[in-house]
């Protein structure tokens, strides 16, 4: 259970839900325990809705920590695949990372008609990265963060892609590779006659350029936020189940996390396809 | 819930991991599935050849099969021919044997009787002379009588 917040239902909760930030607090701020920052402010770890004080240079650590560790898990273990990958019979751990592979080149395939030898390792990574860490919610919710108090880390959450600055980190980059591709594929005055000139023809420019930059920033938002709120959601209720009695937790908590194997997939496939079919519209002309 | 630079520095981790896996993870992958679907496609290429391969060998089998029952049939039925034809040629050349033989023994009986004819004629001529001789009790002039005695013998 949570250390400060006492053993009370909100405070577990808030506790489960809130990131290891660290970022600086500025002067003659009232910390949490009642010390007040000094001169030229500090950097340290937030405690409590410290965090919000921080503003925008702040780092949540455990999202990082855990996404960046996930990532070089999945890199070194399809590196180790791509290593020994023979024409061959393959070993397991080949045909593994080959039907993972196979799955997503026929999706970028089915999706993606130009030529680009970006997309598709990027399709790859999106959906292997985000499965990964996805799945750290399978793991019971108390037992890392527990023993992280254990060792003194106040706060910790372990899956990444419950923080809204990991899921927009992602969706914010595909939207940058799709500004990126628009531009380098169709040119900047394309690009721009094709937010500019349609629906409604060459007279009604500002209405035209208002729904395209809306539709064209609904990508990113959506892609982000779809990907965070199932997430969130999902953890919120593995927490919520984590408040039950511990010998009925499994009757609710297991029957959960059977179905949330299917929900991280299909996330996790969500948002690749997406990121596909987002940089297909970027490479072909309407 | 704050947004801070954890979203950039989310952003570089997926631009770094991307771009990792484009360079180094993807193209041995795609390379080594390539490679396996053209072996196989090759494996198959090949075993559907041998197996028509296969079939046109036992075609052939068959036909030279065939042909060479055929040819035995042939060589059988000429050689049966050829010994009837034998069995009849010796059959004439033996019944020609015969005839010749027959011919010649036929001859040769002719000739002997003949012999014997003469022999006898001369020889009745002979006793017809001499009983003459007794009869008449005195020799006859052979001399005039030879023609008379060859007459007679011409006419026995």
């Amino acid at each position: 259970m949570s250390a400060e917040g006492g053993l009370t239902t909100s405070g577990y909760i808030i506790h489960h839900l809130t990131n290891l930030t660290f970022g600086k607090l500025p002067e003659g701020f009232t910390r949490y325990n009642g010390e007040v920052v000094g001169e030229g402010g500090t950097w340290t770890i937030a405690h409590g809705t410290e965090a919000s004080t921080m503003g925008f240079w702040a780092i949540n650590l455990d999202t990082m920590m855990f996404s960046v560790g996930l990532g070089l898990l999945f890199i070194w273990l399809f590196r180790k695949a791509a290593i020994k990958a023979t024409a061959d019979v393959p070993g397991s751990l080949q045909n593994f990372v080959e039907s993972i592979v196979e799955f997503v080149d026929e999706n970028v395939k089915s999706s993606f008609h130009s030529r680009n030898q970006f997309v598709a390792p990027l399709a790859l990574t999106v959906f292997v990265w985000v499965f990964l860490m996805n799945f750290m919610d399978l793991i019971p919710v108390d037992w890392i963060p527990y023993l992280a108090q254990q060792l003194g880390v106040p706060y910790l959450k372990i899956v990444p892609s419950t923080d809204v600055n990991a899921t927009m980190g992602m969706s914010l980059s595909v939207f940058a590779l799709i500004l990126y591709y628009s531009i380098k594929v169709k040119g900047v005055g394309e690009f721009v006659g094709e937010l500019t000139l349609q629906p409604l023809g060459k007279f009604m420019i500002p209405f035209n350029l208002f729904l395209e930059l809306v539709n064209l920033f609904a990508k990113p938002v959506s892609l982000g936020l779809r990907l965070f709120g199932n997430m969130y959601a999902g953890e919120m209720i593995f927490i919520l189940i984590a408040l039950l009695p511990f010998w009925l937790q499994w009757v609710l908590s297991v029957p959960w996390a059977i179905f949330h194997i299917l929900i991280i997939t299909l996330q996790a496939f969500i948002f690749m396809v997406l990121t596909i079919v987002y940089l297909s519209m970027a490479h072909e002309s309407h | 819930m704050n947004i801070n630079a954890t979203i950039i520095g989310q952003a570089i981790a997926f631009f770094f991991f991307a771009w990792f896996c484009m360079k180094y993870v993807w193209p041995p992958l795609t390379e080594a599935l390539r490679e396996r679907q053209k072996k196989i496609a090759e494996g198959l290429d090949a075993a559907e050849r041998a197996s028509r391969d296969l079939e046109l060998a036992k075609e052939k089998a068959t036909q030279a099969l065939r042909e060479g029952k055929e040819q035995a049939s042939g060589i059988i039925d000429q050689a049966n021919k050829r010994a009837s034809q034998i069995i009849d040629e010796a059959k004439e050349q033996a019944i020609a044997e015969g005839d010749r033989l027959k011919t010649a023994a036929k001859a040769e009986i002719d000739q002997e009787i003949n012999r014997a004819k003469e022999a006898l004629r001369s020889q009745v001529a002979i006793l017809a002379v001499s009983g003459a001789e007794k009869i008449l009790g005195k020799s006859v002039d052979s001399k005039a009588q030879a023609e008379l005695v060859d007459k007679l013998a011409a006419e026995l």
